[in-house]
């Protein structure tokens, strides 16, 4: 059944616990003011602050404490 | 590519009726044991897929080869619900799945890549997934036509990435495939089928099961999403064991990409893949759930597999 507005799709996702996705094409500036550009359909960007590969998420929110996580 | 070597009695009448210019005929026996059954049902799928050279393209909808598929599919299928336990996964749904896989605990290949496997254990496993990285994704997508709107535009959402977004040269099958070639392997489809255990045969047919089963669409679903949820970190660690052992980076780059990809498809195959499935149709959330365990289960039992080998070695 189609819900009555439509389906919900967002440009920005907050996930809990974990990335932010991000649809389409962006410039995303790191901490030290690095621009990476985006190269899939959909990119997450740590909010952790534990990834190896910065500004993307590499899964390690997983392993952090529940606290430590976004 | 030919037919592989039979590993039994059925797979050898299989074969040969497949091979042979007369009547499909002979299938009605008992497979020798899981290789042979696994390497039987393998060759069959492989029909739907890019087939063989010397089996007539016409045997992909032979009804003797699909009553012989259909026997060994009911089979498995039991064989996989019977390793199960149905569990009730905790609220909401997006969490209860990522715990649910995050607690099942199983031997590691990539930790043992990482630190201690030399370079014929690392070249061996290569070959061994081979079988699948070369057809990556390719499996799941039997499942777009048989999704309601929402979980089949996330789906594709996620296989466009997969593919490449449209770049051939993107598409991660034929990253595999760079990899193999520069590390001085063999490239094309299956080249290594004859060499890998009866645990590699089972991992590759439980993803065309689910995908050619419209019935076991929900499993699909949750068999990706297992397999993209343990994908991250574990090819960080199979990047640094290949660079350990110098393997080339055209094989590094291959991980590399998963470590990055797969922290987005994770996301996407549990939240608006899997997600929206069971907002859609409730009454499939337990296959979701079997797909995931049989994912895991299946992993488990072919790292086990080889880490006994390579111990006892
Ligand atoms: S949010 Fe995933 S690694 Fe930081
Ligand atoms: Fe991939
Ligand atoms: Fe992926």
């Amino acid at each position: 059944m189609t819900p009555e507005h439509g389906f919900e799709h967002p440009d920005v996702i907050i996930c809990p616990g974990g990335p932010l996705l991000l649809r389409g094409d962006h410039v995303v500036e790191d901490a030290d003011g690095v621009a990476h550009e985006t190269v899939r359909p959909v990119s997450a960007v740590c909010r952790c602050g534990k990834s190896a590969d910065q500004p993307w998420c590499d899964g390690t929110h997983k392993v952090l404490a529940a606290r430590d996580r976004p | 590519m030919l037919l592989p070597k039979a590993r039994g009695e059925l797979s050898e009448a299989l074969f040969d009726t497949l091979r042979s210019e007369s009547e499909v005929e002979g299938l009605d026996l008992r497979p020798t044991d899981g290789d042979d059954a696994h390497i039987a049902l393998w060759a069959m799928y492989e029909l739907h897929y890019a087939g063989f050279e010397d089996v007539d393209d016409e045997r992909e909808w032979n009804p003797e080869v699909l009553r012989l598929r259909r026997r060994l599919e009911r089979d498995f299928e039991a064989e996989l619900r019977a390793r199960h336990t149905a569990t009730t996964l905790d609220e909401p749904f997006a969490e209860g799945l990522f715990a649910y896989i995050a607690h099942h605990d199983g031997p590691s290949l990539a930790a043992h890549v990482q630190r201690k496997a030399d370079r014929e254990q690392v070249l061996e496993l290569l070959r061994h997934r081979s079988i699948y990285h070369l057809k990556e994704s390719d499996p799941v997508a039997w499942s777009v036509p048989r999704l309601p709107t929402a979980p089949k535009a996330a789906l594709m959402e996620l296989q466009y990435d997969e593919f490449g977004g449209g770049d051939p040269n993107r598409l991660h099958a034929h990253l595999f495939a760079l990899g193999l070639e520069a590390s001085g392997l063999r490239a094309d489809p299956f080249a290594y089928i004859d060499d890998v255990p009866v645990e590699i045969l089972e991992l590759n047919n439980a993803m065309s099961l689910f995908g050619l089963h419209r019935r076991l669409r929900a499993a699909s679903l949750g068999h990706l999403a297992a397999f993209e949820a343990t994908s991250s970190l574990p090819s960080r660690r199979m990047a640094q064991g290949l660079a350990r052992l110098e393997l080339p980076q055209e094989m590094i780059a291959y991980y590399e990409e998963h470590v990055e990809a797969d922290a987005v498809h994770e996301q996407l195959a549990v939240r608006t893949i899997c997600g929206a499935l069971v907002a859609a149709e409730p009454h499939l959330v337990d296959d979701v759930v079997f797909g995931a365990f049989t994912c895991l289960d299946l992993e488990d039992r072919y790292a086990q597999r080889m880490l006994d080998e390579w111990v006892a070695a």
